[in-house]
């Protein structure tokens, strides 16, 4: 299973995530510098977070006019695997390979703690080492993690069973009071209707590991390294 | 319009310096008097300014100078003390780690957001500019008084900029301070922290190699920020800081993550003789330092520097702070790989100057020498001052029954809880990227944060602490008791503690009583170190934290770093099982005098500051580090503001276990024993089975420990009092400060 | 020619930022102010004279880039220099 990260100026998170693939499959994942056009044959893609071009414009608004996007956008057309983490989905909605855009917290503030999830997918290659209904916890950091979809989005989306993880409380009960930053439907991860392509904002790169804090964020790495369905 | 507007628009060639220019500097007439002296002619306004960033306070420490040369530096493992970008400690394994702490107290307060951005920017940059990449970042801050009309706004200017800046850059934010008090509120603190790793054969410094080795300027263009800024942090406040407003650096974290990966792929290629950031005073003070450091003279073009503005002049060149530069002396040869690298990054490259053998600081500009000065006397020769002092005079202690007991123990402790001073300040912490890098094993709330080191089983755990009404009190007890409580933080978290960075924030040290708190200070801080071992490696000297003549309490942040050697003896202070005996390791005492309980219970501010024994702080610390390195106890805890109750408080709060305390029949009354601050005392839990060797050893050890207590339940509860549900004292003690910030 | 983009959040996407605002002018008493809305301004020159060709291309560079156009509409100001 060959993984490759791609890297923007300012991205600050591919250690982590390069840790969590190196860890969990084995593989050093190649690291894909933005200017590259090609990204060398590889079977999963991740946009890991951090600030690209510091969040200049929008977030992720420039990196997702940046050169190896055009290629990203291939792969994603072909069926390879593409994941967004944080500020990764944000870069991913931003070139229209996911539906939606991330806002500003409802709080307006940065926050950085554990939240907990439901998975309300678990048919995909994302999911599928977890359960439908299961309610994981795993740490969010954004300062602009409101997703927004407008009605029609937002229906299709749950109509196909694009919405991966919802906000929710620790007994699995999705309620505004869990909502961490005010995203619509408490929507925290989608995926595409071809189900190749997923973003989430909270970071499973950094919940793999039982001395920091618990290993909910394996299972997500586990279902998408294993071989190509 | 102000002398130096004036001097400005004079027609060229004719600059009349007159006094009122001269004190605008920030520089004292017998000062200019020896400019005139060294240099033997007037200067010109250039080298006014020059000189006005050189010699002022934050850049020369010339008030200071006399007083830290007395702190012990080195050790064992220093590989590097004061003098450079940041200290060096050897951890080891072909690793070392590099760090500081540096203020950013007057921008702060007048532009709260970008003055604790910048203040962050310019502590990373210290370390990174050595070769460490930043793993870990700390904050101590200082504000007004709940109730004073700036201090919301200013919390949430600086925590935001704060954050703002380092979760963009990328490192994680894991401890830290965060005081209020009416004192502070004409005068904020901001004390960044910054950690790094690097490789002990790749650590690089500042001091200039080689006459005729290219100077090169790295990272973002230079504007017109923070012209003065030096020379601001050196003078009070008198309540116009609205004018100031102007001289504030605006910071861009992209820029400096950027210039960070720029900056360590070029130290791997080996292209580096010496680099320094641009800090304070920018381009005069690094270029000055490297060029004095290393005995040789540097001559710059101006013409070469990149400037985001058009028609800068020498004088704005050479003071602008803009933020994100560094300046290095490079390998000719690496040239043309070292523009390459910045390129890739984009960012600017431009060799602006050459080391010389004259000895001489030589600024041109379109073809004109607007600065010639000898370079050791800006430097390393700047003006040193014994400014006169005054002994403080030291309260009796009060005894124990000098201070009347509550109505109620579980509702002091309640009260205690949700002060300002002790509750929770998750509503700071959760606003800054503290999981960033994949290493924090210990968050926020803890007594240490505590950062593994990547690819190892080994962590760095690092404090940032002071009581600065225990220095008010007594400056040399308050100094020793800042050093012991950081040692003690450490040694909570399974640590041995092993060098200090030391941010020492007074008032106007040309006030005998503020230098009298210095000296003292300076002095109980330099026993400390001595005693336990634990030597000074980097600091920074804030001075003139003064409005309208009210100073600061004497404020010496200690920020403490220390090593896990394996992660298994990694200690938290959460009681997280029932049936767990509760011990206090230290000796009682019942001091209440200064303490959290005496100022907020009872209202009062009287008598002396809880004494520092320091070998009982080592006996005991010792003692902790064994029992934990021999897995006898399964949480910990240092006790210092609030004392015994609140210190179990702590600990049953953490872990969602309540408990029992019990207090011995003893002479000392009950509220002494639960509220007393007396120093040199942990708790500790362990499993019963174990509290027999705890003891043991305890005894062996000749320090004091007694069986307080046991886990249970889910309510605290004290002799004599009420029980106290765990569910409302969180609620208490997480509720304050987020009902404050949002304006309730 | 110089040109001046006012990008607005669409009616209907909720704004705190806004809101935050709104909640501020009503503390320093400024009751009257309602509906807050907070937006941006992008200047920049454009090297083209023809107004026609200035305007399709600033369009295309709002659809491309200065705007979201999931969430945000845009304006277009264009004056001679």
């Amino acid at each position: 299973m060959k993984t490759a990260i791609i890297v923007f100026p300012g991205i600050n998170r591919e250690r982590d995530m390069a840790t969590a693939i190196r860890t969990v499959s084995g593989r050093d994942p190649v690291m894909v510098w933005h200017t590259e056009t090609e990204i060398p044959p590889v079977d999963l893609v991740i946009l890991p977070g951090g600030y690209s071009y510091g969040d200049y414009l929008r977030p992720g608004a420039i990196a997702a006019r940046s050169p190896v996007m055009r290629d990203v956008a291939r792969k994603a057309a072909d069926g390879v695997t593409v994941m967004g983490v944080c500020n990764g989905f944000q870069i991913l909605t931003e070139a229209g390979l996911l539906p939606g855009v991330l806002m500003r917290n409802r709080s307006l503030r940065f926050v950085c703690r554990d939240v907990h999830l439901r998975v309300e997918n678990s048919q995909t290659r994302f999911t599928r080492h977890y359960d439908a209904g299961q309610v994981i916890r795993i740490p969010v950091a954004h300062h602009d993690g409101n997703y927004f979809a407008d009605a029609e989005t937002l229906r299709r989306l749950e109509d196909t069973g694009g919405v991966l993880f919802r906000y929710c409380a620790p007994d699995g009960t999705v309620n505004d009071a869990s909502n961490v930053n005010g995203s619509t439907a408490n929507i925290a991860g989608v995926r595409n209707v071809a189900g190749n392509v997923a973003g989430m904002m909270p970071h499973p790169e950094n919940l793999i590991d039982p001395l920091l804090g618990g290993t909910d964020g394996r299972a997500l790495f586990e279902s998408v390294l294993e071989a190509a369905a | 319009m102000s002398a130096l507007d004036a001097a400005t628009a004079s027609p060229a060639g004719k600059l009349t310096i007159t006094p009122e220019l001269v004190a605008e500097h920030g520089l004292k007439p017998e000062e200019y008097q020896r400019i005139l002296e060294l240099i033997g002619r007037e200067p010109s306004l250039t080298e006014l300014g020059i000189f006005s960033a050189m010699w002022n306070e934050h850049c020369s420490y010339k008030s200071s100078k006399k007083w830290l040369r007395t702190l012990p530096t080195s050790g064992p493992r220093v590989i590097q003390g004061p003098g450079e970008n940041a200290g060096v400690v050897d951890i080891g394994e072909g690793l070392a780690i590099v760090f500081k702490m540096e203020s950013h107290n007057h921008p702060s307060f007048i532009e709260p957001y970008q003055g604790a951005a910048t203040g962050v920017g310019g502590i990373l940059r210290d370390v990174f500019t050595m070769g460490a990449r930043p793993i870990a970042a700390l904050n101590a801050l200082r504000f007004g008084a709940p109730a004073h009309e700036r201090t919301r706004h200013l919390v949430a200017g600086v925590v935001a900029g704060i954050g703002g800046y380092g979760n963009a850059f990328g490192v994680p934010a894991v401890g830290g301070e965060v005081n209020f008090d009416a004192r502070y509120n004409g005068n904020i603190l901001v004390n960044a922290m910054a950690i790094g790793l690097a490789r002990t054969d790749s650590i690089f410094y500042s001091k200039a190699e080689g006459v005729g080795m290219p100077i090169v300027y790295l990272g973002a263009k230079t504007g017109r920020d923070g012209i003065h800024g030096a020379s601001m942090a050196s003078q009070e406040f008198s309540g116009d800081q609205e004018e100031k407003r102007p001289t504030v650096q605006v910071g861009d974290p992209f820029t400096e993550k950027c210039l960070l990966e720029a900056c360590l792929e070029l130290m791997a290629a080996d292209a580096i003789i010496a680099i320094q950031d641009m800090g304070a005073a920018g381009l005069t003070c690094s270029a000055v330092e490297m060029g004095a450091k290393g005995d040789l003279g540097v001559t710059l073009d101006l013409d070469a520097v990149p400037c985001r503005e058009a028609g800068m002049t020498a004088y704005e060149m050479m003071l602008s702070e803009s933020q994100e530069r560094m300046l290095m002396v490079l390998k000719p040869d690496k040239e043309a790989q070292a523009r390459a690298i910045f390129e890739k990054w984009g960012l600017d490259f431009a060799v602006v100057g050459e080391t010389t053998d004259t000895c001489r600081f030589v600024v041109r500009h379109r073809g004109v020498v607007e600065a010639d000065l000898p370079i050791r006397e800006l430097g390393d020769e700047a003006p040193e001052y014994d400014r006169p002092w005054v002994e403080h005079r030291p309260q009796p202690p009060l005894t124990p029954d000098a201070v009347p007991a509550p109505r109620d123990a579980g509702e002091a402790l309640v009260a205690l809880m949700g002060s300002p001073d002790l509750c929770s300040r998750r509503w700071v912490w959760e606003q800054y990227d503290h999981l960033i890098l994949g290493n924090t094993v210990q968050r926020p709330g803890g007594d240490a944060a505590v950062i593994r080191i990547d690819g190892t089983n080994r962590a760095i755990a690092a404090t940032a602490d002071v009581t600065p009404r225990y220095c008010e009190a007594d400056p040399v007890e308050g100094g020793r008791q800042a050093v012991a409580e950081a040692w003690r933080n450490l040694t909570a978290v399974g640590a041995e503690p092993l060098a200090v960075t030391d941010n020492l924030n007074f008032g106007n040290p040309e006030r005998p009583e503020i230098m009298g708190q210095l000296v003292g200070c300076i002095r109980g801080i330099g026993e400390a170190c001595r005693a336990l071992a634990f030597p000074i490696v980097s600091g920074n000297v804030s001075l003139y934290n003064e409005t309208d003549g009210v100073a600061i309490p004497p404020t010496p942040t200690i920020g403490g770093v220390g090593l896990i050697d394996d992660l298994a003896h990694h200690m938290v202070l959460s009681l997280d099982r029932e049936g767990l005996d509760l011990l206090v390791i230290g000796a009682e005492r019942g001091h209440l005098g200064r303490s959290l309980y005496q100022r907020n219970i009872v209202g009062e501010d009287r008598g002396a500051p809880p004494p520092v024994d320091l070998s009982a702080e080592r006996a005991a610390g010792d003692l902790v580090l064994g029992l934990i390195r021999n897995r006898l106890v399964e949480a910990v805890h240092d006790c210092s503001d609030g004392g015994l109750a609140v210190a179990i408080a702590e600990m049953a709060l953490a872990g969602g276990v309540g408990a029992d305390v019990r207090l011995d029949g003893g002479d000392i009354p009950h509220h002494a024993l639960l509220f007393g601050e007396d120093q040199g005392r942990y708790v500790v839990a362990c499993d019963p089975a174990h509290t027999a060797e705890v003891m043991s050893r305890a005894g062996n050890a000749g320090v004091a420990v007694r069986l307080t207590g046991r886990s249970g339940g889910s309510r605290l509860t004290l002799p004599g009092a009420a029980p106290i549900s765990l569910d409302s004292l969180r609620e208490v003690h997480e509720g304050w400060l987020p009902r404050y910030m949002d304006g309730d | 020619m110089r040109a001046r983009i006012r990008i607005t959040l669409k009616d209907g996407v909720l704004d705190p930022q806004g809101q935050a605002i709104e909640k501020s002018l009503h503390t320093l008493g400024f009751e009257e102010a309602g509906n807050v809305r907070q937006g941006k301004v992008i200047e920049l020159d454009i090297a083209e004279s023809d107004e026609d060709r200035a305007r399709a291309r600033l369009d295309e560079m709002c659809r491309r880039l200065l705007a979201n156009t999931v969430i945000e509409n845009y304006e277009i100001e264009l004056t001679r220099t």
